[in-house]
């Protein structure tokens, strides 16, 4: 795509590969690498990275064997001497296979080599509940990323933080896992601007209110959006915050909400228990406990596989209603 | 092919039956889920039925099986009952899991199918598991793990195949040999000209069949699993085949060779095991009619018990998770 085409709406697989391209175009350090990325597989199994094997060679974009260990490996490798590979691991899922790459080298080795070698690596995973894949395929797993030291977590939740967040990332010096929503990637959002980055560990007040922070992320964060709305109808005035980037998070700015509207309600697709919910919800107790009108609450999935019967499904995706009712619930709390 | 390993008449009928089952439940499961009756994500095995109809006559009521997210014909020419089987697909609480695993992880213990798994080369070290439970117990149960060929170069594959090599497992690895694995061509992803070659790093025995010809595929499984069953120790098995319908049910084939598919559609397997089955007076039209005849029945009990069943109640996401039912 050309700038001067510069569509006014994408969605998230069109940002996603157009931050690819642009990367790849403004940095010959940078590489991709997964299962069936190249054109001659038909630019990965949902089309993300559709035509940069054709542009930039099949030297660059480059198809691998089903192996992600050694997709993860090879990335880390690459990056310690200054490349910057973008590596896909088709499903958050199969992250499992890599992880002994992910969590004891590509995480630590800048600590370990005493800042001597660092991993520029970015990974692209995809996930989320929504199309009857079942328990594995679908899992939000990104806790157990964000309880790992040096290794940052980003989930964008429109086309344009996608874009901006994965330019992002590929320039981090530091190892970024990146999180793409599978049911949500053909969803049409505002184009992003061209070139534009957003930064990392910063997040963004998407809704400004008065009576309670809602926290989330990813695909759950337009559910909260959708809730807010409804309620400002009825005279409740939510501030939605979406994280952007999961880790390190950025606790001034859901610190700063809090203190002004004294409720916190979090919201994540991913298990409850244990969850990134647990971690915010325990940094406002930690900071805000005397400002709090009511308890912080967390709203995520039970503590289950993903099931795959769409009956199942649609009781194991946070609902809105579940997220409203939080939110309601927020408010009758009688102040201390 | 040594004459000890030729399948009897009765055998060879099971065979069929068993094939043909595989390729008219695949039939119906495209039409059922076309019309939209069943949303599901089908992994149409469709090509490769003789594989393990070929395995299933040579096994006892006590064997395992572990299969993958392609493994319908694995399950069905193993005889998991349609009427679950179908349920599960359909999400239905009266299915195999109660809809809870749905068509990628099929289980049914009772017909020794113990793990469908999603995840590419994870198959292999777990049947070693049963064949080693086995082994201890001193039973004579045999493990067959069902892999594609891009699960050849996964780790998984090298470790489980090391390890059952090492303890002399009752296991038997069968590599259904499709071409591809998702998108990527054979040649492009796995450095083998045959993965049976890669039975020899282990130091166990491995051949390379034609998957889709009923008597190769039923010598070269017999061998392997007599082989196992005995003592001897693993075998890999690389049958060749072809998948007529992509990856998933309904993907665009851009990616594979021109006519490629249409010149394996027209030597479908099970249609020429028929043919040949007829002409060496093995059956006549009328029997293998009335087999067929059967099986159609009972997959139409199959979709009608799976359509008019009631889907699992919420309440379902608190059980099954650990032995005591999760408190919220
Ligand atoms: C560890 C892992 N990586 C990636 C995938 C995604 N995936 C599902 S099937 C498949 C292709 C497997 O090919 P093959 O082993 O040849 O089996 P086939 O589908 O051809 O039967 C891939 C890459 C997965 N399920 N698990
Ligand atoms: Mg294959």
């Amino acid at each position: 795509m050309s700038a001067s085409e510069s569509p006014k709406t994408m969605n998230t697989l069109q940002a996603v590969n157009l931050a690819l391209d642009d990367a790849l175009a403004s940095d010959p350090n940078v590489i991709l690498l997964g299962e069936d990325v190249g054109d001659r597989q038909a630019g990965g199994v949902v089309g993300a990275t559709k035509g940069l094997s054709s542009k930039y060679g099949d030297a660059r974009v480059r198809s691998t064997p089903i192996a992600e260990q050694a997709i993860m490996g090879a990335a880390i490798g690459a990056a310690i001497v200054g490349m910057r590979p973008v590596a896909e691991i088709m499903l958050m899922n199969f992250t499992t296979v890599a992880m002994d790459m992910i969590v004891n080298h590509a995480a630590k080795l800048r600590f370990m080599s005493g800042g001597q070698t660092h991993v520029p690596l970015t990974i692209r995973t995809m996930t989320g509940a929504g199309f009857g894949n079942g328990g594995q395929h679908s899992d939000y797993l990104e806790a157990w990323f964000a309880h790992t030291a040096g290794i940052k977590v980003v989930a964008p939740s429109t086309p344009a933080d996608a874009y901006g967040l994965l330019l992002s990332c590929i320039e981090d010096d530091d190892p970024c896992l990146f999180i793409e929503n599978l049911p949500g990637y053909w969803t049409p959002g505002p184009a992003p601007m061209r070139g534009q980055r957003i930064p990392l560990g910063k997040a963004n007040v998407v809704r400004a209110g008065r009576d309670v922070t809602v926290v989330s992320y990813a695909r759950t964060l337009n559910t909260c959006v959708a809730v807010a709305d409804r309620l400002a109808k009825d005279g409740v005035d939510v501030e939605v915050i979406d994280l952007r980037t999961i880790a390190p998070f950025d606790e001034a700015t859901i610190l700063e909400s809090v203190a002004r509207t004294g409720r916190a309600v979090i919201v994540h697709e991913a298990v409850k228990s244990f969850g990134v919910g647990a971690e915010i919800a325990a940094r406002i107790n930690e900071h805000l406990h005397e400002q709090l009108k009511s308890p912080v609450t967390r709203i995520g999935a039970p503590l289950c596989p993903v099931p795959f019967s769409k009956a199942l499904e649609n009781a194991y995706i946070p609902s809105e209603s579940a997220i409203e009712e939080a939110i309601r619930s927020r408010m009758s709390r009688k102040s201390r | 092919m040594a004459s000890t390993q030729a399948p009897d008449r009765r055998t060879l009928l099971d065979m069929y039956r068993r094939a043909t089952a595989v390729k008219q439940n695949d039939e119906r499961f495209r039409a059922v889920i076309k019309s939209g009756k069943i949303t599901a994500t089908y992994y149409s095995p469709r090509g490769q039925d003789i594989i393990p109809a070929a395995v299933s006559v040579n096994l006892t009521d006590q064997d395992y099986i572990c299969t993958i997210y392609r493994g319908i014909h694995d399950m069905i020419a193993r005889g998991v009952p349609l009427k679950p089987l179908w349920a599960e697909i359909a999400g239905k609480v009266t299915g195999t899991c109660k809809g809870k695993g749905g068509a990628m992880h099929i289980t049914h213990p009772a017909t020794g199918v113990m793990v469908t798994t999603g995840v590419v080369g994870s198959s292999m070290p777990i049947a070693n598991g049963l064949a080693m439970a086995a082994q201890i117990r001193g039973e004579k149960r045999v493990a067959i793990a069902y892999f594609g060929d891009g699960a050849s170069n996964i780790g998984a594959f090298h470790e489980a195949l090391n390890l059952a090599a090492v303890w002399k497992l009752p296991v038997v690895f069968v590599c259904q040999n499709n071409g591809y694995g998702e998108h990527t061509r054979y040649e492009l992803a796995t450095s083998a000209a045959k993965i049976s070659d890669r039975a020899q790093g282990y130091q166990i025995p491995g051949v390379t069949v034609d998957g889709n010809e009923p008597l190769a595929m039923y010598a070269a499984a017999k061998t392997a699993i007599d082989r196992a069953r005995e003592g001897g120790g693993p075998t890999l098995i690389e049958a060749l085949t072809f998948r007529f319908y992509g990856h998933v049910f309904g993907d665009a084939d851009a990616y594979m060779a021109k006519g490629e598919k249409e010149a394996a559609m027209a030597r479908d397997p099970v249609v020429r095991f028929r043919v040949w089955l007829i002409e060496n007076g093995h059956a006549t039209e009328a029997q293998l009619k009335d087999m067929e005849t059967v099986i159609e029945r009972d997959i139409d009990e199959a979709v009608e018990f799976a359509l008019s069943s009631p889907v699992p109640d919420a309440a379902e996401l608190s059980r099954d998770v650990f032995a005591t039912e999760l408190t919220r």
